[in-house]
């Protein structure tokens, strides 16, 4: 029971950070049908920013957060605007091998500038312990847990309340009835990588914290495990992508907790197959029915 | 009001506006008929700037408007309910009613407007909390318009409002189109069903595979030979 509770904290502190870096991939999704394979990427560098900022120029948690948060934004914001925009009226396979050399490009930019050596963040969050009768709690992990669902908040604010989160759902569903309505598509598209990219951003600083060590092809399997929870969780699905995330680190730690470390990477990506083909719209996804 | 001239459009080689002219006063009902594929959908999508138009001139109350972004074109007054309603299904009706008034900024008259639109439509004052996808089709129909009027059009575009609906729900909608046009909308209308269309619009044109083919007043066309056995099914 302890061990089961043990893996349960580990695999939720997990399965926040899948969950923040599912959201961009689900969120890309939803507006222009592109699976954003850079996206993981985006994930190394925001880790690197936080490093930077916590190291260099010596700032907080809180401040490395949102430093990193802010320039993936225009970081992705950027990417989407030099590599995608261009491919609009293109083949989806043209767009999607772009994606995968865009994400090349960033891994190869950063190895030249940093290094391919593993950095290490400094300590910037109380790493104490604490204990629940068995179970080990990290600080970090509350930390990691409270960010994401404040920025879950946030996210589901923005998305359902606000008027640019309106104009993002109505862009998912129809990109002409959208123009009808005298929304600007491009720039909604550009809102929502910037969405999905300050999360990814949040989601380096927090590893880097967490785990304690960075380098530039970190973001390749993470980026894997959580496109896996998009599609999980149906991929355009909001709601989705954040119980996909969770439902991934779950798997992941309880794997490697009962069974073997070895075998965790192959059961997310069995899980993906059993999904493809038992429920290949995800646990939320829609057959959209519509009405003539 | 709105005068198009010359308009040509292409889908890659296929060219499927050809040299069309048409004007529109102020205040008028005007409706475009024709067959499948003539050319109605493209016509309206292109003064919408869905489209793109490869050469001619659209002009509104005086200015060209060829280069203006969709956007920008809603924001000049110029509203669309397009082909097949293009509801956002997955939104609440009140929901979508907002996304019609997406570029107004005065908040107390947008409510007021969409207590209006109840009024006008008053299945969807009973709707509101409902997702749109779940209406009927005659509701959704409804609800495109009162869309549309959300962003308080100068000129109000309709693409085919009765396609897919029964007899009696048409007539409403007719007497719903002409209601609108009577507080001061003027309506370009596109139809396959002619008799209605020519029944309540001022004047007309014809449109075959992207020619304008014929125009007149709507008494004028529904009375013409031609028209009789192409689209009125008569002898
Ligand atoms: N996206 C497209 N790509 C290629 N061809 C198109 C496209 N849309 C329309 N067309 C072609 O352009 C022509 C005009 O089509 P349009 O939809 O404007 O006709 P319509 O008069 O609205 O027909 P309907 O009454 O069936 O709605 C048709 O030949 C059609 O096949
Ligand atoms: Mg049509």
């Amino acid at each position: 029971m302890d061990q089961f509770l043990q893996q349960l904290v580990n695999g939720i502190s997990l399965g926040s950070i899948y969950a923040l870096i599912a959201l961009g991939y689900t969120m890309v999704y939803g507006i222009i049908k592109l699976i954003n394979f850079a996206h993981g990427d985006i994930y190394m560098i925001g880790a690197y920013i936080g490093f930077a900022v916590t190291t260099y120029a010596k700032l907080g948690f809180v401040p490395a957060l949102i430093i990193s948060m802010v320039l993936c934004a225009i970081l992705g914001i950027i990417i989407e605007k030099v590599a995608y925009k261009p491919l609009r009226n293109s083949s989806r396979i043209a767009v999607l091998i772009t994606a995968i050399g865009m994400s090349l490009l960033l891994e190869y930019i950063m190895m030249f500038f940093v290094g391919a050596g593993v950095r290490s963040f400094p300590k910037v969050l109380s790493d104490s312990l604490f204990y629940i009768s068995n179970i080990t709690i990290k600080m970090q992990q509350i930390y990691i847990v409270i960010t994401t669902v404040v920025l879950m908040v946030i996210l589901q604010f923005i998305v359902n309340k606000t008027k640019i989160g309106k104009a993002m759902r109505a862009v998912s569903t129809d990109k002409d009835a959208a123009q009808l309505m005298g929304i600007k598509v491009d720039n909604t598209i550009s809102f929502t990588f910037a969405i999905g990219s300050a999360l990814a951003g949040a989601a380096g600083v927090l590893v880097g914290i967490y785990y304690n060590s960075i380098d530039p092809l970190m973001g390749m399997m993470p980026g894997l495990k959580a496109f896996v929870a998009a599609v999980f969780g149906g991929i355009g699905n909001i709601p989705g992508a954040m119980i996909g995330g969770l439902v991934i680190g779950l798997l992941e730690t309880f794997v490697s907790g009962y069974g073997n470390s070895m075998y965790r990477d192959a059961a997310v990506f069995a899980f993906l197959i059993i999904i493809l083909i038992i429920k290949p719209s995800g646990l939320l996804g829609k057959n959209t029915k519509e009405k003539v | 009001m709105l005068e198009i001239k010359n308009l040509n459009v292409y889908y890659g080689v296929i060219h499927a506006l050809k040299n069309v002219s048409l004007t529109v006063n102020k205040g008028e009902i005007v409706t475009l008929i024709g067959a499948n594929g003539a050319g109605k959908t493209t016509t309206l999508r292109t003064l919408s700037g869905l489209n793109k138009a490869t050469s001619g001139e659209i002009i509104l109350e005086g200015k060209s408007i060829v280069n203006l972004s969709a956007s920008n074109r809603v924001e000049i007054g110029i509203s669309q309910v397009p082909e097949g309603r293009r509801i956002f299904p997955q939104m609440s009706v009140l929901e979508n009613l907002e996304l019609g008034a997406f570029l107004r900024k005065d908040k107390s008259e947008i409510k007021k407007d969409i207590e209006h639109m109840y009024e006008l439509f008053p299945i969807l004052g009973k709707r509101k909390k409902q997702m749109a996808g779940t209406l009927s089709g005659g509701e959704q129909q409804m609800l495109a318009m009162a869309r549309a009027l959300m962003s308080k059009p100068n000129l109000l575009l309709l693409d085919e409002p009765s396609m897919g609906l029964a007899p009696l729900l048409v007539r409403e909608i007719f007497d719903i189109i002409k209601n609108i046009n009577m507080t001061g909308t003027t309506i370009l209308l596109v139809e396959q069903n002619a008799k209605m269309a020519l029944s309540i619009a001022h004047r007309a044109y014809v449109l075959e595979t992207g020619k304008i083919a014929m125009s007149g007043t709507g008494e004028e066309l529904a009375k013409s030979d031609e028209i009789q056995k192409s689209y009125l099914g008569g002898n």
